[in-house]
């Protein structure tokens, strides 16, 4: 097989695996199939989605590396994007099922609960990190493309925290998040060091 | 003629549950099958909803009798949350966290023979066995609104007595101010209680308490039975509290222990989190659970996700008429 065909496949797989669930979702929750509360469910189904793509996603690259087969970034900008998708779902089911479209409400919510203002403001990050995603952007970007993407490493902490703080005691899958992101950011510990340290430069 | 003077706390006029349809719509679903496509994220999906292939806990239920009571008839036109909801959807973190974990983790669970020991502050101490509880008092049908701290609430025909009525059995003394409550503990056939990650780090056995007074309130159930059975397990079986006024977390389930106390008894979730939870927990739209809005509420019936059923949170849950006074002087923002 030639890497075209494997990134074919991925990609392919990447599709239905991810919109395959969503299509599944929404059809048992209209049909009241999805448990006795069918909107706590799709919120939780899509935010741990989210979470999850964010994960993939960046495994990609220590993925490359480690197989030395370049060709496997090509699927990331996908994975990035359907982590988008479902963070998109995630915001609108708790706008339109939870707090049912009562704007004083939702706004309140977002400023008033930490948990939720921690992710917002992963989903704005991420927001701009999937309008930039566009080829011809990329390139205008230049260098500075990479530098908002790399932003991308604070998004994920930030999902983790907002898992984390949403919980009322079930503190293991949420712990479990955060060392597989610890691991992840590990893998990138010099570049993160470095970006870190130009902070305070 | 008989004349109706309708309470605050009965709803009015209601579409009443087809509960046929929704049966109906899982037998479809089981019959399609459903392949949890993104296995990543299938523990997200409730295990109840996986139907077909993978349904397994069809295999051993627990078997729940009917009982006689006293109709309710003042609250039958509430709309009321399908049975197979209010089964499936419980937050008894001795049988796991997550809500769908009780009807899958809890069918085997042993409830005869039971104890339910009344002791401390009275005169006549008693145990109550398993035939007891369903005999020992006149069983009655109560029809109530239970509210969730998460925000969510559904309407339950509980079967019950009054606490009081128990109570005045064991004749408290004046020393009796409180009424602590105790769940059973046996990790042995309550998974929670054995793991942590199932049980999500809470202390066992659960704890409970009340004021005298509120225990003496007659809206405060012992409910055996809901739906005109028996309890089943993933609900508290064979026994539990139901206090209608109050976030579900005091309503504490499977009781083996009642003891009446001079001072106030530690609670569970106060332990864990006392500013999120506090001794009272009496619902309260006006304050909110640091974490959440409490003034409106998502009302769980029928319908799946499409439905508009965003209510707006009654004091006391709207049973402010029969127990208001209970709180008379006290600043209830700070006894939240």
């Amino acid at each position: 097989m030639t890497s075209k065909t494997i990134v074919f496949f991925f990609k392919t797989l990447i599709h239905a695996g991810a919109l395959l669930p969503l299509v599944n979702l929404y059809l048992l929750a209209y049909w009241d199939e999805l448990g006795a509360d069918p909107v706590e469910t799709v919120i939780h189904f899509t935010g741990i989605g989210a979470l999850n793509l964010l994960l993939l996603t960046l495994c990609i690259t220590p993925l490359a590396k480690i197989t030395k087969q370049g060709y496997i970034s090509k699927v990331r900008r996908a994975l990035g994007l359907y982590a988008y998708t479902y963070a998109v779902f995630h915001l609108f089911n708790f706008l339109a099922f939870e707090v049912q479209f009562d704007g004083a409400l939702f706004a309140n919510e977002i400023i008033k609960r930490p948990y939720i203002t921690v992710g917002m403001l992963a989903f704005v990050l991420l927001t701009a990190l999937a309008l930039t995603s566009i080829n011809k952007l990329k390139r205008k970007m230049g260098k500075s493309w990479q530098s908002l993407h790399n932003v991308s490493y604070l998004i994920i902490l930030l999902a983790t925290i907002h898992f984390y703080w949403s919980v009322k005691s079930e503190l293991t899958s949420p712990l479990f998040y955060f060392v597989l992101v610890i691991l992840l950011l590990l893998f990138r510990y010099k570049k993160i060091k470095r970006l870190v340290l130009s902070l305070f430069a | 003629m008989l004349i109706k003077i309708p309470q605050k706390n009965h709803l009015n006029d209601s579409n009443v549950t087809k509960e046929s349809i929704y049966l109906e719509r899982r037998s479809l679903l089981k019959k399609m099958g459903f392949l949890g496509a993104g296995a990543l994220m299938s523990s997200a999906i409730p295990q109840n909803a996986k139907a077909g292939f993978f349904s397994d806990h069809d295999d051993s239920t627990f078997e729940t009798k009917p009982l006689n009571y006293i109709k309710d008839t003042l609250n039958q036109a509430l709309l009321k949350t399908p049975e197979q909801k209010v089964i499936s959807h419980n937050n008894f973190y001795e049988f796991g966290t997550k809500k769908d974990q009780p009807i899958e983790l809890a069918q085997d669970f042993e409830v005869e023979p039971w104890q339910l020991k009344v002791s401390g502050e009275c005169n006549h101490p008693i145990t109550l066995d398993y035939d007891d509880l369903t005999k020992m008092f006149p069983l009655e049908e109560r029809i109530y609104r239970l509210r969730c701290v998460e925000a969510w609430s559904m309407v339950i025909p509980w079967i019950g007595f009054s606490l009081a009525n128990l109570l005045k059995k064991v004749i408290p003394n004046s020393r009796a101010k409180y009424v602590a409550f105790e769940t059973l503990y046996d990790p042995e056939q309550m998974p929670g209680q054995a793991s942590r990650r199932l049980g999500g780090g809470i202390k066992y056995p659960y704890v409970e308490g009340l004021r005298i007074d509120e225990a003496m309130n007659p809206l405060t159930l012992m409910s055996v039975g809901l739906y005109g059975k028996t309890l089943p397990p993933q609900n508290g079986a064979p026994i539990r509290l139901v206090v209608p006024w109050k976030y579900g977390f005091k309503s504490i389930k499977s009781i083996v222990g009642i003891k009446l106390l001079e001072h106030q008894p530690p609670t569970t979730w106060n332990k864990l989190a006392s500013k999120e939870y506090g001794f009272y927990a009496n619902v309260n739209p006006n304050h909110d659970h640091p974490r959440w809005s409490q003034a409106s509420e998502r009302h769980i019936t029928t319908g799946g996700l499409f439905s508009r059923n965003r209510i707006a949170t009654l004091p006391f849950n709207g049973y402010g008429e029969e127990v208001a006074d209970l709180y008379r002087g006290m600043d209830l923002s700070k006894h939240y």
